[in-house]
């Protein structure tokens, strides 16, 4: 592909996701609604949200640094969209993808929080430097066994650390990584690690609504507010397409695979809904022990399994 | 890192629906200090009763509070009884039962649907408050409104229920009896729930004392107290019943009385309604003689507390009103300290505080001629010079 054909899919996959995590967010929110008895809001209802943050004025708090404030949010979204893009393209060719590219995404996803947490600092308020300080010790906290869980599927796929041959491998003899024990036990820890990413129930600690009134986001208002709603929304849509890519098979272009990969993909997000509304938040610290001392055992151990699977032929490990 | 911060929860904060200010001194995330300030919504009832007659202040105290729209006339009216010597028929206090607990039962499913929210937990917040429905509904058929019942009156209780509205009543307390129960074992057995709430807030039993905590916070830490089964009123000496209460004085345990509560409450109501007698409602009280009395109800928040003086005349001369947050909310000084501000958050609602009930006016007067020492510019300034002097501290 040439360079400018490259820099065209991207935009054009960074404007999809855009859209397709509008619609994940309403999703979110459909059926969180639904869990609670409520009718819930309709369809436009995150798009009209969009909107009318674009239209609000944007505040700068006296005690706060503009720049890096004002920034953040950008910082945020750029860093998701790229990843989002890098992630579209080996799902729709296998050739899309470059080697390398899985460590890329994992730079990529861990830079929204550090722009948070910049944002955060930047803005001046005590609440949301409570905040920052928690969501630093939440990104050291699941960083860990997020990427030891996404080191399963780099096993089960031969050592590729490109998701296109990753998806192509499990799509072929081998059969997707999630459908082995080491699979499942990756994908367990991989899913806490993405609703941690995502900042929801029950870690959103960095934001706990009623104890520090939305903490990092507690001085933004007007588009860059909106700004984080957008790339909030679009790390809902494109963290279910990591899954899929590094533990269940990516997209297979036919009759069946296309409805097959919605279904994984709707699975996915009411997973993580579900999860969202069946749990009351943590404290930071039970947050950072259930990652270190829970999570990151389970996926060593799932590693040490895809591992003996792999050399000895148990492709059920 | 040893830098005190300041962490301002209130004078308008997500935690809570009414004005209230705390501020939390933080060393990281641990709490060194706590200053609780209430005081933004102070309206005047006890004065504004003193203006009016026996019979319209329990229009006025119900509106105290919006969700113990029952405790408190009803405990204002026991006052005004005591001094009247009135005898007040049986029928009466069975309805003035029923409407007790079903405001028992909504006041606490409405903290649970709230603590729920505060832990981020807002699927237990919507079912909590799903199920509080009917029992509001119950409230409209027994007193023909969801909220502020006007249903007490001096010597007995303003309407009659007739049989089918007991039926109703009964139904609907005893069709919300199996969702409350699963609410209850929902929040007992959850284990994220436990390692939010368990060992966290602890009042002790001394300190609960010391405090003279009241109602749930009381029970919590250990105090089996309840003015029902003390110095029992209306028709709790007539039912079987029982108080619940727990040792360990956590916000679990403070949780698990009020469910439990809730549970034993409908259980009340069901044999209130299958034992009330017939006959009249009210004891016609012609006029109130000079004295004074106190009449005290459990509200669901803990002990409601009023005094009234009368002159002979019309009118109260005296009437004061305390109400439970008044005991509990000092409280704070010996369960937040310590602890870390996520916890401080579930701590503070963990008393159901209750800020406009407690409002209440201080002035400082010079004790021999009576005059005030402060009006109203030097209290401003004041506040001013402590502003300052708080910002050269920070």
């Amino acid at each position: 592909m040439s360079v400018p054909a490259i820099i065209l899919t991207y935009l054009a996959a960074a404007a999809g996701t855009l859209l397709l995590g509008l619609a994940a967010k309403w999703f979110d929110r459909k059926v969180t609604a639904r869990v609670q008895y409520r009718k819930g809001p309709p369809w436009y209802q995150p798009v009209a949200d969009v909107l009318k943050l674009l239209h609000k004025e944007t505040l700068v708090p006296s005690t706060g640094r503009g720049a890096g404030f004002l920034i953040a949010p950008a910082i945020a979204l750029g860093a998701t969209a790229l990843a989002a893009a890098m992630l579209w393209a080996p799902l729709f060719a296998h050739e899309g993808s470059f080697l390398g590219d899985l460590i890329v995404v994992i730079y990529l996803l861990v830079i929204p929080p550090l722009a948070t947490i910049l944002g955060a600092s930047a803005s001046g308020s005590p609440h949301a430097a409570v905040g920052a300080s928690r969501e630093m010790k939440l990104i050291l906290a699941y960083e860990l066994p997020f990427v030891l869980a996404l080191l399963v599927g780099v096993i089960h796929s031969g050592w590729t650390l490109q998701l296109g041959k990753m998806a192509a491998d499990q799509q072929g003899q081998a059969g997707a990584t999630l459908y082995s024990i080491s699979g499942v036990l990756a994908m367990i820890v991989a899913i806490l690690a993405v609703q941690a990413k995502l900042g929801q129930v029950p870690f959103d600690l960095a934001e706990a609504e009623c104890e520090i009134m939305s903490g990092v986001f507690v001085e933004y208002s007007g588009p860059p507010l909106a700004l984080i709603y957008i790339s909030r929304a679009m790390l809902l849509a494109t963290l279910p397409l990591l899954l899929i890519l590094v533990f269940w098979g990516g997209l297979k272009l036919t009759l069946t695979g296309v409805p097959a990969f919605l279904g994984k993909y709707l699975l996915l997000l009411t997973l993580v809904t579900l999860i969202r509304n069946t749990n009351p938040r943590l404290r930071i610290d039970q947050a950072v022990r259930f990652f270190w001392l829970g999570l990151t055992p389970l996926a060593v151990l799932a590693a040490v399994l895809a591992l003996v699977g792999r050399y000895k032929g148990l492709s059920w490990l | 890192m040893s830098h005190k911060t300041m962490i301002n929860i209130g004078p308008f904060h997500p935690l809570q629906e009414e004005a209230e200010f705390f501020q939390l001194y933080v060393d990281g995330e641990r709490v060194v200090d706590v200053d609780v300030r209430i005081s933004y919504n102070h309206r005047g009832i006890e004065k504004l009763d003193e203006s009016k007659t026996f019979d319209q202040v329990p229009f006025v105290v119900e509106r105290v509070c919006g969700i113990c729209s029952a405790s408190h006339p009803l405990a204002y009216v026991q006052a005004v009884e005591d001094i009247a010597h009135v005898q007040v028929p049986e029928r009466a206090l069975y309805l003035r039962t029923i409407v007790n607990e079903l405001e028992r039962i909504h006041s606490h499913l409405l903290w649970v649907g709230l603590a729920g929210h505060f832990l981020g937990y807002n699927t237990v917040f919507m079912w909590a408050w799903k199920y509080r429905e009917p029992i509001l509904d119950a409230l409209e058929v027994a007193t023909g409104s969801r909220v502020n019942y006007a249903n007490c009156k001096i010597g007995g209780v303003r309407r009659d229920m007739t049989d089918e509205q007991l039926k109703e009543i009964d139904r609907l307390a005893t069709e919300s009896y199996g969702p409350v129960e699963m609410l209850t074992k929902a929040v007992i057995d959850d284990p994220v729930l436990h390692a939010r709430l368990k060992n966290v807030g602890v009042l002790s039993k001394a300190d609960a004392r010391a405090y003279g905590a009241t109602g749930p916070t009381g029970r919590g830490s250990g105090l089996p107290i309840d003015v029902r089964r003390d110095d029992p009123y209306a028709a709790y000496d007539r039912i079987d019943w029982q108080v619940h209460y727990e040792e360990s004085g956590d916000v679990f345990a403070k949780a698990k009385v009020r469910l439990l509560e809730t549970l034993e409450a409908v259980k009340i109501i069901q044999r209130a309604v299958r034992a009330i007698p017939g006959g009249e409602i009210d004891a016609k009280v012609q006029n109130i003689p000079p004295g004074e009395a106190v009449g005290h109800v459990e509200a669901p928040r803990g002990e409601t507390f009023h005094y009234v003086r009368s002159d002979g005349s019309n009118y109260p001369v005296r009437h004061k009103v305390r109400a439970p947050s008044f005991n509990n909310i000092p409280t704070f000084k010996a369960s937040c300290i310590g602890q870390e501000i996520a916890d401080v958050a579930i701590t503070l609602a963990s008393v159901d505080p209750c800020y406009s009930c407690t409002e209440r006016m201080c002035a400082a007067v010079d004790a021999e001629s009576g005059r005030r020492m402060f009006d109203f510019a030097q209290l401003v300034k004041l506040s001013q010079e402590k502003t300052q002097r708080l910002r050269r501290q920070l």
